[in-house]
């Protein structure tokens, strides 16, 4: 089994977000970062599971520049078999999904996957471009993934429910919360990752359609109105004649 | 120059999303809305009234999203459209991407808004933040975030039916079957309108009643935080926040929740929040626009009783 699995740099959960360069770069200083957790949680945690019990190997691929061997070294500590950076400041969905696509494109996957969404850019885009750019099926939001031989049984979330469903042959999915249990790297495997194999690539020639003007933080709440706990009918007043909601 | 939107329809009329996405198609006032729907329609599926003149109709309700991407992306040549929306939810989300690429298109991912000049709004940072992104294609493909916007009745009349196919290959995803997640009848949690959530302040499971009650009292839908799935004392489905399902109900109602950032993420984008926590040092607080300092099982009952007394 060859499984390959998009992983990207985001920042902290608890980081600061704070933006540079007339507010058009996020301002990494000071920011701690973590492999996004939909990625190594999920997806990649899967993949080594499934390559535990049915042998093969797992690759981790990421579009960014060195910044970004800390996270993948995490990755491979916990358990990856190695690790594939191709070398480019990621600036859009299409821009990370074509350069992952042409790399992969004659490399025999068997399996492409990314989690649900990065933390930081909340596109939940890449995994079905990448499926668009190769012609492969793609499953969105991965809650259970089961493999016999080649075909693939899986539970999906999806509006208003999940799906039941299976795809023969390759394709690609994005993972989300229960598929696998987070993993803490231990000592051997923080070891062993420092060996092995990291590689970079050259990115691809590829456009990008979107920039960013600016970004924003949202406005501050005004003070928090404070209402009698005696008193809930206050609160359904002013939610009715203040707030007009109910 | 005409804008096409992609529709999903349940018990032959357009879902909630779907008539949001065809009101902003509207406002966008490029031209003429066309809706593509695959699956069942009954009339014009409600379309008409949110200013959709014509609906590409495709009686077959496909179910592989690289089938609803063909037949998006030859629906658009079709009419020549410049503009493809889709609702940011699970379904748009996993076709509108694609068709991006098929179409060499730019992509906004999550707009929460009306374009100003050729600018669009997105949320990034899980909602801490926003991206102000411009396209710089010709052709546009846009998922917009459910509860955005909103459905706007334009008063238009019943939109046209035509039958509509391409050839969009054999499904290569099999569908075996499908599990509601709510019962009938209810919406899904990112397009509820008015939403009660709890968390680790209840206790225990056993005790969701009175949240439940006050859901039901206000029509909402139930939510949670994120140790409160991780326990199973809720659904997954409930849990809200960074790691969870993003909302933006009008009205949200944190009960016994600390209000944590990675919670915070999910839900600061409510029009009003409101909280209820015994302690007030709680984070929570400072995010939100209407407090109770209290217990949750002592002022539960009673706001529930007081909007049952409306
Ligand atoms: C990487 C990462 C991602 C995360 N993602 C998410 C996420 O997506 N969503 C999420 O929710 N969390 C997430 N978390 C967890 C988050 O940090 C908090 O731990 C979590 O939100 C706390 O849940 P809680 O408020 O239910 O519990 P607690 O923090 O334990 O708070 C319980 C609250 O209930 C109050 N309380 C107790 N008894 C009562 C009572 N009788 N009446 C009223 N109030 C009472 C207490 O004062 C307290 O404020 C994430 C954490 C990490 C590290």
């Amino acid at each position: 089994m060859k499984l390959l699995v998009c992983i990207s740099k985001a920042p902290d959960t608890t980081s600061r977000i704070a933006f540079t360069d007339g507010d058009k770069r996020f301002d990494e200083s000071g920011v701690q970062f973590i492999v996004n957790p939909y990625d190594e949680w999920y997806a990649l945690v899967r993949a080594i599971e499934l390559v535990e019990q049915n042998g093969g190997s797992v690759t981790t691929i990421t579009v960014g520049e060195a910044s970004c061997d800390p996270i993948v070294r995490k990755a491979l500590a916990i358990g990856a078999t190695d690790a594939v950076r191709i070398d480019a400041i990621p600036t859009d969905s299409s821009q990370v999904a074509r350069l992952i696509a042409n790399y992969a494109k004659d490399q025999g996957y068997d399996i492409i996957l990314g989690g649900k969404e990065t933390i930081d850019n909340n596109s939940s885009a890449v995994p079905a471009m990448i499926a668009e750019c190769l012609d492969l099926p793609y499953v969105a939001l991965v809650t259970k993934l089961e493999m016999s031989g080649d075909e693939a049984t899986l539970t999906a979330e999806t509006t208003g429910g999940t799906n039941n469903l299976s795809v023969k042959g390759t394709f690609v999915m994005s993972a989300t919360k229960g598929i696998a249990e987070q993993r803490i790297p231990n000592m051997r495997g923080i070891m062993s990752a420092r060996t092995k194999q990291l590689q970079v690539v050259e990115a691809s020639a590829v456009e990008i359609s979107t920039q960013v003007d600016v970004f924003k933080l949202p406005p501050l709440k005004g003070d928090c109105v404070i209402v009698d706990a005696d008193n809930p009918a206050e609160l359904v007043r002013v939610l009715r004649e203040e707030a007009k909601i109910i | 120059m005409s804008v096409l939107v992609y529709i999903s329809t349940q018990a032959g009329k357009a879902t909630n999303a779907g008539l949001e996405v065809a009101s902003y198609a509207s406002a966008l006032q490029t031209g003429e809305v066309i809706a593509l729907v695959a699956g069942d329609i009954s009339g014009d599926g409600g379309l008409g009234a949110v200013g959709v003149s014509k609906v590409m109709h495709c009686a077959d309700a496909l179910t592989d999203n690289s089938q609803q991407s063909k037949l998006t992306k030859e629906a658009a040549l079709s009419i020549g459209a410049k503009a493809v929306v889709f609702s940011g939810n699970s379904i748009g989300n996993s076709i509108a991407p694609r068709v991006a690429i098929a179409m060499n298109a730019g992509y906004v991912a999550g707009a929460t808004g009306l374009p100003e000049g050729k600018t669009y709004t997105r949320n990034v940072f899980s909602g801490k933040a926003t991206a102000h992104v411009q396209v710089t294609t010709e052709t546009i493909v846009i998922a917009v975030t459910p509860n955005s916007f909103g459905i706007k009745n334009t008063g238009g009349s019943e939109a046209v039916v035509e039958a509509f196919s391409a050839d969009v290959g054999e499904a290569r995803v099999t569908l075996n079957g499908f599990t509601p997640t709510s019962s009938e009848g209810t919406v899904p949690l990112p397009e509820a309108i008015r939403v009660v959530s709890a968390g680790r302040g209840l206790k225990g499971p056993e005790n969701w009643g009175i949240v439940e009650d006050l859901a039901k009292a206000l029509g909402a839908s139930t939510a949670c935080s994120r140790p409160v799935g991780d326990m199973g004392w809720r659904p997954h489905h409930e849990h809200v926040g960074q790691t969870g399902i993003t909302i933006r109900p009008d009205l949200y109602i944190a009960c016994g929740i600390s209000g944590a950032i990675q919670h915070l993420a999910g839900v600061n984008q409510s029009k009003v929040i409101v909280v209820i926590n015994t302690d007030p040092e709680a984070p929570f607080f400072k995010a939100a626009d209407y407090g109770i300092v209290g217990d949750v099982f002592e002022v539960l009952p009673k706001l529930t009783a007081a909007i049952n007394a409306l």
